[in-house]
């Protein structure tokens, strides 16, 4: 049996399709945006007038940009930045989550209360900034790295991932001879992909678009990651300190201060958007576990 | 096995330190993969805590948070006659409250029309796209917001071409637009990312439901209204208390891109305060105490929050 759809269905049918799609595109075009302007002649486009296609394009922007020694060594820093945290926090987070899960761990209420606080209490901004100096992270590849390795809610995303697997498989490992790290590295972590995908993309993400911690826990430009370098380019009126290391000089190519900040800006957020539609089906399943348990 | 429950026997007589002690050994390794997160948790968690107490102090960066002479509720004081206390309060809670207002419900309507989609390949299609945004930076998004709300931007072309402005406008320099901007810009970023929960939540109703209510007749508005959204009201209850209670936050990274100082009177919200009073003016007691105001005001929001939608929907957090 087949219901017909009634008139009024097809016209919702045509509203929803059209929305859908005028929000495909308001989604979709500011990134396309600077996708063409990057590629188009500076000066050609401060005249105006380019919305959908390059007009005069050129890769020269891109050569400018990648000639500059600041901006490569600051990708490298967030590359950098970017695999050995998130390798850390998935590894070290997993750990904690699964020793703090198993019922004979001693302490395990207490240390689970000592969590959960954390995820309604903090001691701010001010406190955490005199931690870090007085630890001596200040200004070390390290503030990245230390801090960034644990989180409890992502604990908690674990845990309820954790909790889903057969029992039987660790008390026969068990029995078999094999310690709790045993355990914890060949068998839990081979059968948690998706979790670990989850978190690692959460990670990675904030790891890689994070700018804030290198505006206040880093002095030295060397160490400064992408987005704080983009940052200051564009929180400052005028970014010629770019421009000035266009070689061959200015006149002779048609880059401009914002031609640049848009080829920074496609670099910046390319890697990101290449990862996460092959996540995607992971980080859904992730976030459900998150807003139930958390 | 059994020469192991002996063994235990036998201990459970000996006094409670050695027990402890056995049992401790028994699981070193676990505990090895314990005691790292409690040592991290209590450096990075706990210190930062007990540091609040210089927000009650007048604190010396050579004496440290212990020996800086206390001055009790001084700081406090100051805050509550700043001059820009109110102007604070109002920034706020006003983006919060209209980004709550917009940003909310817009996310749930969203998952819900994607539902009534009968592609499942352009359902998928949308769905990816829509997370996009999720993903760009707001560095980057700032960069784009700065370039085309210029005098010379997008924006001002576009409204100028068919007639809404006689002439262009700085945007970013002009307070009365800074609320609207954070506004319309986290709700473009984040709508697609914040429907997945509702999406999954949909994804879980049993479709017995929607064949039941076909054969009785009901319509697509019907079924909408009266299966879609009763079913994931649970989902939307919580959603809902964990947005009341960041009523405070008034999300840091994109407020300190968009900021500048002309339109400093309408993006000046607390926690951009707390970083201008501590790290750029070096007043840390002063900028912890701001930064502790706002940690009880969001907490006496989330108990309330969560103990009024309990009341009404019988859904809580705890």
């Amino acid at each position: 049996m087949k219901i017909k759809s009634s008139f009024g269905d097809k016209i919702f049918n045509v509203f929803n399709v059209t929305l859908m799609l005028i929000i495909c595109f308001l989604t979709l075009y500011p990134v396309w945006y600077i996708i063409v302007y990057s590629f188009n002649e500076g000066k050609d486009a401060m005249l105006g007038g380019i919305y959908f296609w390059p007009r005069k394009f050129t890769l020269d922007n891109y050569k400018t940009v990648f000639s500059n020694s600041d901006i490569t060594t600051a990708f490298m820093v967030t590359v950098a930045r970017t695999v050995i945290t998130t390798t850390l926090h998935v590894f070290f987070t997993a750990m904690v989550a699964y020793a703090f899960l198993r019922k004979e761990l001693m302490g395990r209420k207490i240390y689970m209360a000592m969590g959960t606080i954390t995820l309604f209490f903090g001691g701010g901004l001010i406190p955490y900034f005199l931690l870090i100096k007085s630890l001596g992270l200040y200004n070390t590849f390290w503030v990245y790295v230390i801090p960034g390795m644990f989180n409890f809610y992502n604990l908690i995303i674990f845990q309820a991932f954790f909790r889903e697997l057969p029992i039987e498989l660790e008390e026969s490992a068990k029995i078999d001879g094999a310690n709790d790290f045993v355990i914890f590295t060949r068998i839990i972590l081979p059968l948690s992909t998706p979790v670990l995908a989850t978190i690692a993309l959460f990670v990675g993400v904030y790891n890689w678009n994070d700018y804030f911690m290198g505006v206040i826990f880093i002095n030295n430009p060397k160490l400064q990651p992408i987005q704080t370098f983009l940052y200051k380019v564009i929180a400052q009126v005028t970014s010629n300190q770019m421009l000035a290391y266009a070689p061959g000089g200015i006149a002779t190519r048609n880059v401009t201060s914002q031609s640049l900040k848009m080829a920074t800006m496609v670099i910046t957020t390319l890697p990101i958007v290449c990862v996460y539609p092959f996540l995607q089906k992971y980080f859904v399943k992730g976030l459900l576990i998150g807003a139930i348990k958390g | 096995m059994e020469s192991a429950i002996s063994a235990n026997r036998q201990h459970s007589r000996q006094n409670g330190f050695r027990r402890f002690l056995h049992k401790l050994n028994e699981q070193k390794y676990l505990q090895a993969m314990a005691i790292p997160g409690v040592i991290w948790m209590i450096i990075f968690n706990y210190i930062p805590m007990y540091g609040i107490i210089i927000a009650f102090k007048e604190y010396d960066i050579t004496l440290g948070f212990n020996k800086s002479p206390w001055i009790g509720l001084t700081n406090f004081k100051e805050f509550f006659s700043d001059e820009r206390f109110w102007l604070i309060i109002k920034n706020t809670v006003g983006i919060s409250f209209f980004k709550l207002l917009v940003g909310f419900p817009l996310p749930i309507l969203f998952a819900v029309l994607l539902n009534e989609l009968a592609s499942v390949r352009f359902k998928r299609a949308v769905q990816t796209i829509s997370y996009l945004p999720h993903f760009i930076s707001w560095v980057v998004l700032g960069g784009i917001l700065m370039n085309w709300l210029s005098e010379t931007g997008l924006i001002n072309i576009i409204l100028t071409k068919i007639g809404i402005l006689k002439q262009p406008i700085a945007f970013l320099a002009e307070p009365k637009y800074f609320w609207g901007i954070a506004v319309i810009s986290e709700v473009w970023k984040e709508l697609g990312w914040n429907a997945i929960i509702y999406l999954a939540a949909i994804a879980g109703i049993d479709p017995e439901l929607y064949e039941a209510a076909t054969v009785d007749g009901a319509g697509r508005f019907t079924k909408m209204f009266k299966i879609t959204i009763p079913c994931i009201s649970g989902t939307i209850a919580i959603m809902f208390i964990l947005a009341v209670s960041g009523l405070m936050n008034s999300n840091f990274d994109q407020i300190f891109v968009l900021r500048n100082p002309l339109n400093a009177d309408a993006s000046d919200v607390i926690d951009i305060y707390v970083y201008r009073m501590g790290i750029e003016a070096f007043r840390f007691s002063y900028a912890t105490a701001i930064g502790l105001f706002k940690s009880i005001i969001a907490l006496i929001l989330l108990l309330t929050a969560n103990g009024v939608t309990k009341k009404l929907t019988d859904k809580s957090l705890f």
